[in-house]
């Protein structure tokens, strides 16, 4: 590989690594909001199974 | 068809964005021709796309931000913000294969008598210390307004930043475009088009999921405080 091949390559290898980096990031972020959605519906849940007990009580 | 895209258009986007990727890098390096410059020209095509790209993310934020000011659309805030981000990641990857493609050419990585590198610089630092700005402001209409008007002023900076390669008497970036229309040959400038397309709709598709993932993520919180 010619100096100038490897220069082309290292351009466009940053491309594909910063796009890389932000699809990595955003899976990350999805990964949270499913573990914050998960706390939140067993945090519904569990006030739903409260309001029951009291409307039985 | 038409509802299918309607119900999936960050899908149909980011499968558009994917295509025309594969097509310019196709394009790039088995149809343009290698020019005088040698092969070290091809980083041109997604150097300058990105560039503009980051342009025009900073165009689009800016436009998100006088909805704030004009209507106080506090939606478009989130977006504003968003089109920023992008906008900052593209100008990093501009300064980063401007770089490299200077780093062969000129033999140094940057030359800061050259002002169309040295604005963009301006513009890119302009835009990074806009999110020093939002996030030392508690969320609310304040930091809406002042961030709004903060990007309405980096958006002045773009045909500033543009322009400073025609009105510089001294300068040795390489000039694409000027009166007579693209200095290139016609193989070479269906690729550029293809280039910009591809990078103007992969910025569009992660515009989207980060803005997707932003939305969701303010409702969540609002949910967390109806339920505690």
């Amino acid at each position: 590989m010619s100096v100038e091949e490897k220069y082309v390559a290292a351009a466009y290898l940053v491309i594909f690594a910063v796009v890389l980096a932000y699809v990595v990031i955003i899976a990350l972020k999805l990964q949270r909001l499913e573990r914050e959605l998960s706390e939140l519906a067993e945090l519904a849940r569990v006030k739903q199974e409260e309001r029951r007990a009291v409307a039985v009580g | 068809m038409s509802t299918w895209l309607r119900n999936n258009r960050l899908a149909a986007l980011a499968a558009l964005a994917f295509v025309l990727v594969t097509a310019s890098i196709a394009l790039v390096f088995f149809y343009a021709p290698v020019d005088e410059d040698g092969l070290n020209q091809k980083i041109f095509y997604f150097h300058v796309g990105i560039a503009l790209t980051a342009y025009a993310c900073f165009a689009w934020g800016g436009w998100k931000a006088l909805l704030v000011l004009w209507k106080g659309d506090q939606d478009a805030d989130l977006e504003s913000y968003v089109a920023i981000h992008q906008g900052v990641i593209f100008g990093a990857l501009t300064l980063v294969t401007g770089s490299i493609w200077a780093r062969y050419r000129w033999g140094h990585w940057w030359e800061w008598h050259e002002d169309q590198l040295v604005l963009f610089l301006v513009l890119f630092l302009f835009y990074a210390a806009y999110f020093m700005l939002r996030f030392s402001v508690p969320a609310g209409p304040r930091r809406s307004n002042l961030s709004a008007v903060y990007a309405l002023f980096g958006v002045a900076l773009v045909p500033v930043s543009i322009l400073a390669i025609r009105l510089s008497e001294r300068f040795i970036h390489p000039v694409a475009f000027d009166k007579g229309g693209p200095n290139m040959a016609g193989s070479q400038f269906f690729t550029f088009c293809v280039s910009l397309a591809a990078m103007l709709s992969l910025a569009a598709t992660l515009y989207h999921v980060e803005l997707a993932g932003k939305r969701i993520d303010v409702r969540l919180r609002e949910l967390r405080e109806a339920l505690q």
